[in-house]
């Protein structure tokens, strides 16, 4: 009995305080998340945005929320329910499901496994799955073109993101997202690998749908793609799953690039500021970004899309795979 | 594709294009405009400028002694071009002629202004109330009770108005 609790029982209790510890403040981000872009891009608009739902308008996400959460969901009558409700729930389940390998502070993990990074892109590529589920299972015309141009588009610039993962675990020599931090003691990996991060960037706004890629919910061509059937809770959860992609895919960019949550300068004062507080000022930065592109860049064209992924990405983060390889090779820098 | 120009100039279109400087420049522009006063407007706490000519709710205009404007010549019920106003009229004791029946059809009126123009002691105006909504169609019914209503509630601003647009009439 003993060696129940200790063995199995209480390993479990730690792990769930682990995981709501984690996805509580992360749902809030989320909703904030939305509240911020309203007010960002209102505010470049010469807006206001949201400010009437409690003070400066800080109610707003949840308002938003109850309505969601009372509204119908409907299901088309040529849809698939099964795959067509599920498609929703996939896509907010793997984007919260990401988080278990990603440090927010020093030990501060829910995964330490040694293939963290692979974990990460394998749990980022199955996203297309939940996108081409209901764009296929709704039955409808936006949604399945959405579908399709999104799993093009996630699916070539994977691969650019591939090849930069590699430059950087060639640079760190090692798969465990701590162990990437912690070999940024010393230099953070934007500095010597900033076109990669430039690169990355730009792949990562792709990989979400964002924009200028946001082809696959292109409102003016196709109303709004594969959620363009979806109604109630159904569409808030791809709408929080978009939202949480953002976040994550920023947390990704902070770990890899901006020192996950290793401080700005090595010295007091800046090392008194806790770990958790730089990663999510770090990702705060990245989702700012996020923001700001969208306000200031218009929509590509497919062609230029894919043009840009497989012609211009591809062949350049290539090439820096070799010159990081020959550099680390030739002045004797690898790891270890 | 380009224009055939030096191949300097060319270098520095492909450095240009790498560099993403057009896209850093848009996104510093963007931010610039975050910092700019917002030209949002409160709406029910804060209202626009309106214009003297602008033509609002209606209202039935008084002299100052109180008198009604209004003689039932009918010009603005003939002019009316959606025939949203209907009058009766009848000579009153004092031998005056006035209005019994003064009803205008606010689901009707398109608010052109004729009625305005064509009105030649200044009774009938559009103010500068724009905020009638009403929960039922009836209410928008207007007789002559309550556009003389409107025109005490509104008198000192219909008359400012049409003292700051009469030399343009």
């Amino acid at each position: 009995m003993a060696e129940l609790w200790t063995g199995y029982i209480w390993p479990t209790i730690i792990i769930i305080a682990q995981i709501v510890a984690l996805v509580v403040p992360l749902l809030l981000a989320v909703a904030y998340l939305t509240y911020a872009e309203r007010r960002v891009i209102g505010g470049i608009q010469l807006r206001i945005g949201p400010h009437r739902v409690g003070p400066f308008g800080l109610l707003q996400p949840i308002a938003d929320g109850l309505k969601l959460f009372f509204n119908e969901i409907v299901v088309p009558a040529g849809a698939s329910p099964v795959v067509y409700l599920l498609a929703p729930m996939l896509t907010f389940l793997l984007s919260l499901v990401a988080w278990a390998v990603i440090p927010v502070a020093d030990g501060w993990v829910i995964a330490d496994i040694n293939v963290g990074i692979l974990y990460l892109f394998a749990i980022s590529s199955l996203g297309v799955y939940g996108i081409i589920m209901a764009g296929w299972a709704s039955n409808s015309r936006y949604a399945f073109l959405g579908g399709l141009r999104s799993a093009a588009q996630m699916v070539s610039y994977e691969v650019a993101i591939g090849f930069v993962m590699i430059s950087v675990l060639m640079s760190a020599g090692t798969l465990n997202l701590t162990g990437v931090v912690e070999a940024q003691r010393d230099v953070w990996y934007i500095i010597p690998h900033l076109p990669m991060f430039v690169l990355f960037f730009i792949s990562v706004l792709a990989e979400t749908n964002r924009h200028p890629f946001d082809l696959p919910e292109a409102e003016a061509e196709l109303v709004a793609g594969y959620n363009v059937e979806y109604s109630g809770m159904a569409f808030a959860l791809f709408f929080l799953g978009e939202y949480a992609n953002m976040i994550l895919m920023s947390g990704m960019v902070t770990t890899l690039f901006l020192g996950g949550w290793l401080p700005l300068f090595a010295f007091p004062p800046f090392t008194w500021i806790p770990g958790v507080i730089w990663f999510a000022l770090k990702v705060a930065v990245c989702l700012f970004i996020f923001i700001l592109t969208r306000a200031a860049l218009p929509r590509y064209r497919y062609d230029q899309l894919m043009r840009l992924g497989w012609k211009v990405f591809l062949p350049l983060s290539l090439a820096w795979v070799v010159i990081t390889a020959g550099a680390l090779h030739v002045f004797g820098w690898l790891p270890q | 594709m380009y224009a055939r120009t030096n191949k300097t100039a060319r270098v520095l279109e492909a450095a240009r294009a790498l560099l993403l400087l057009e896209i850093l420049s848009g996104l510093w522009l963007a931010i610039t405009y975050l910092f700019k006063p917002k030209v949002t407007l409160l709406y029910p706490n804060e209202k626009g400028a309106v214009s003297p000519r602008f033509r609002g709710e209606h209202a039935l205009r008084r002299y100052p002694n109180g008198e009604e404007r209004c003689i039932a010549c009918k010009l603005c019920e003939a002019i009316c071009p959606a025939q949203a106003i209907t009058i009766e009229a009848e000579p009153r004791a004092d031998g005056s002629r006035r209005t019994t029946r003064y009803d205008i059809d606010m689901t009707k009126c398109i608010y052109c202004g004729y009625c305005e123009e064509a009105c030649p002691v200044d009774a009938i105006v559009e103010g500068p109330n724009f905020e009638f909504a009403t929960e039922t169609r009836e209410e928008l019914f207007y007789d002559k009770e309550r556009l003389l209503a409107n025109g005490e509630r509104w008198e000192q601003e219909i008359a400012q108005r049409l003292a700051a647009d009469a030399p343009y009439r």
